[in-house]
């Protein structure tokens, strides 16, 4: 652990309620209520976007009518009106890039109280940060010194009128529009997220992070992240998100695309923090995400690691295809619930080129009457000789009311390949407690330290900053659970 | 004034009364030993003084420094400086010593308004302590007791002592399972700490201990409550005459 910001850590974990549930009058401007092919073109003309654009997103949009919502996953909740949403929302003040004079004060006070700092202090820690409130993406910092490195990171918006030959390319070719329900949905209506191409040999030098930010009521949020990294490149990617506290439930399906080319390495890390609900499970977000990674190229590896801590409901399982020989896929998760969260998540590994590795680390953390379950499918394919998966889901439970449930899937259809799993379930035990306040902690730096410790392999592949904000984050979500 | 005073303290479990209206007055600078058979209450004492909610007060009451902390929870007792040395200290998977450590020498520091301690003179502090009942630097980023020999745990247990130098503090049984050696260690490091500011309160069945760490006075508890209270040469006699000789003794004293 870090020292040099102890004294806001303690601090920050004796306040139990969700701190991001503030909302911002930032003036905004809407699509009407509601889907049909209109509001698809409405949000393709509101970001002018080439035609092709606009033909990719009615495809999308024509096949999801032809789709049901998935019921498969463990989660339980009402059947979601998608005519009682609003796909779009914007700022109205349209922020320039790299000028902060310019952005809408409201917006900027919000930032500072999500303690995102786009200016100095970040440029000291060398984060360069893409900022998506509602459906826009209003800041991101650092392009020009990227753009000497050739590194491109800009709002997905952006990249579909500067790069439309990278995006036919890249977009939906590793999570396509008739992937999944809420996969086509997001190709459909998807109004901003990220975008960012690595070149050829270059290690980015700096963090690229996404921060999300809900604003707008009844609105859904579908973001839209692509990343590819070229032959022998390397990027760390970094998301996060909030939302306001809210009665209603907010819709949320995000698709993200990740893209590596021979010899490139691609992390991914999220701390999910949407709004989880209040104590008795009213509001809070759905987070549907359809996360995928390709390891195209040989000897290349991409790494999923995830914090979540939000959301009323997540159904999301960051998954990696390892079409490449010798390519590596990594999946590393703490998924807290409390209250009556509800959590689906886990990974999917698909072994198609020979030598493949992957390596599943779940910790599953349970409080209150929430239900937390693992989903995984490791899938090892004939020609994927010599291929190993390695998996191990832990589900910890605090008090009895709570649910941990885990759900492995392994198909192997070749006999040179070994998959092994391990699960445990444990309890954070009285006597623990005990001797934590015998010691001189309160209930939440016991709760810190217990649940650190638990997570600690998985907070250990999150860069530094980010991992400082997920131990305050477990903390925090879990406060108030225990007795 | 007195640093602890047990007041006709009563306190069950499940429906057991364990303590039956004990009485107990530590001063500071007094070592204090409590014998006596087992399941009579001497762990229970100790866990009550400390806080545990497990068990139910109902009657009598504990002051500490004068202040009535019969309602206190456990980690505002330990914020006073009241320690529990544990009969049978718990592992704690994936926390080093070290940051379970830290965690609970900078939550005391910041009750009583201080600072956290910088990383040099924690780890300087460390160091100090750890060299005093000669654990292993190794030990330190371990899990806290997890794999650990009995008698490992229990020189955790006075090492940690040692980091938080608290006001009283209460050793259940930590010369159980401790070879020769380490009860010489053990014992030198609590006598290192004791000063006129502190107050032990030793729980043990053996008199062996009492050589090392010489007591001001020795209680003997049977049924909940302290039967009979000497000075060190009680437990010499408890040792040749054993529990029933006191009990008898105190049936008697009752009844006359
Ligand atoms: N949870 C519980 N439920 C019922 N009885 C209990 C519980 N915990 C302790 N007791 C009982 O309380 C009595 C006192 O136990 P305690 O541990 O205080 O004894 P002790 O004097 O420390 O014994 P020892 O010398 O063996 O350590 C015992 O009879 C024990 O069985
Ligand atoms: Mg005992």
């Amino acid at each position: 652990m870090t020292d040099f910001n102890e004294d806001k850590l303690i601090e920050e974990v004796t306040t139990s309620d969700y701190k991001y549930g503030f909302t911002t009058d930032i003036e905004q401007e809407f699509a009407p209520k509601g889907l049909n092919e209109d509001i698809v073109r409405f949000i393709s003309a509101k970001k002018e976007e080439p035609e092709f654009m606009l033909e990719w997103r009615l495809k999308a949009y024509r096949h999801w009518l032809t789709m049901k919502d998935p019921m498969w996953a463990k989660v339980d909740f009402p059947k979601i009106d998608y005519q009682d949403v609003y796909y779009y929302a914007a700022p109205k003040k349209k922020p320039q890039l790299d000028s902060l004079d310019e952005v809408d004060p409201e917006l900027l006070d919000t930032f500072k109280k999500l303690g995102i700092s786009i200016d100095e202090q970040k440029r000291l820690t060398g984060v360069a940060v893409d900022i998506v409130v509602d459906s826009v993406s209003v800041k991101t910092t650092f392009q020009k010194q990227l753009k000497e490195m050739g590194v491109i990171f800009c709002p997905m918006s952006e990249a579909v009128k500067e790069h439309p030959e990278l995006i036919k390319k890249y977009l939906g070719s590793v999570v396509p529009t008739t992937d999944n329900f809420y996969a086509a949905l997001n190709s459909a209506v998807f109004s901003d997220g990220s975008f960012c191409y690595i070149p050829k040999g270059v290690r980015c030098p700096m963090e690229l992070s996404t921060y999300f930010r809900m604003n707008a009521a009844l609105t859904g949020q579908f973001e839209r992240t692509l990343i590819i990294a070229d032959e022998g490149s390397y990027v760390s990617y970094l998301e996060g998100c909030t939302a306001p506290m809210r009665d209603e439930n907010q819709l949320h399906a995000a698709v993200v695309e990740i893209v590596a080319h021979k010899d490139a390495e691609v992390k991914y890390s999220t701390v999910q923090n949407w709004y989880p609900g209040d104590k008795n499970g009213k509001g809070g977000v759905y987070n549907f995400v359809t996360k995928r990674g390709l390891c195209e190229g040989e000897n290349s590896k991409i790494s999923w690691t995830q914090v979540e801590t939000g959301s009323a409901i997540t159904w999301k399982y960051p998954s990696c295809v390892l079409k490449g020989d010798n390519s590596i896929g990594e999946f590393y998760s703490v998924a807290v619930t409390n209250n009556y969260q509800q959590a689906d998540t886990g990974s999917k590994m698909t072994h198609i080129g020979k030598n493949t590795r992957s390596r599943i680390i779940s910790k599953g953390i349970s409080a209150g009457r929430s239900e937390n379950s693992y989903r995984g499918l490791v899938n090892i394919t004939k020609n994927a000789k010599n291929s190993r998966n390695f998996s191990e889901c832990d589900s910890l439970l605090i008090g009895d009311k709570c649910g941990a449930h885990t759900f492995p899937y392994i198909e192997i259809a070749n006999s040179s390949s070994v998959v092994e799993h391990e699960a445990t379930t444990s309890k954070v035990s009285e006597d623990i407690l005990f001797y934590c306040s015998q010691r001189g902690m309160d209930e939440a730096q016991a709760m810190e330290l217990i649940i650190n410790g638990y997570a600690k392999e998985v907070l250990n592949k999150l860069p530094m900053e980010f991992a400082v904000e997920a131990q305050k984050l477990l903390a925090i979500s879990l406060e108030g659970s225990v007795g | 004034m007195s640093l602890l005073k047990v007041e006709n303290l009563q306190a069950k479990i499940e429906d057991n009364q364990i303590l039956k209206g004990l009485n107990l007055e530590v001063n500071p600078g007094e070592v204090h030993a409590i014998m006596g058979p087992n399941g009579s209450g001497k762990s229970t004492l100790a866990s009550v003084i400390a806080g545990r909610e497990d068990y139910e007060i109902n009657g009598g009451r504990i002051l500490f420094e004068g202040e009535d902390i019969t309602d206190l929870e456990v980690h505002e007792r330990a914020q006073k400086g009241i320690f529990l040395a544990f009969q049978y200290p718990v592992e704690i998977p994936g926390v080093s010593n070290a940051n379970f450590m830290k965690s609970s020498v900078n939550a005391i520091r910041k009750a009583r308004g201080e600072e956290p301690l910088s990383p040099k003179d924690f780890l300087a502090r460390m160091r100090e302590k750890s060299a005093l009942v000669e654990i292993d630097k190794s030990f330190m980023s371990r899990a806290v007791n997890e794999g650990f020999s009995g008698g490992e745990k229990k020189r955790n247990e006075i090492f940690q002592l040692a980091m938080l130098e608290p006001k009283l503090a209460l050793l259940d049984e930590t010369d159980s399972g401790l070879d020769i050696d380490a009860l010489k260690i053990v014992s030198h490091g609590v006598n290192a700490l004791r000063n006129e500011n502190n107050a032990f309160v030793l729980i043990t069945h053996y008199q062996r201990l009492l050589n090392y760490i010489v007591p001001d006075f020795v209680h003997v508890l049977a049924d909940g409550r302290i039967v009979k209270s000497g000075g060190k040469e009680l437990a010499l006699e408890l040792e040749e005459k054993g529990y029933d000789w006191v009990k008898d003794h105190a049936v008697e004293e009752q009844t006359a």
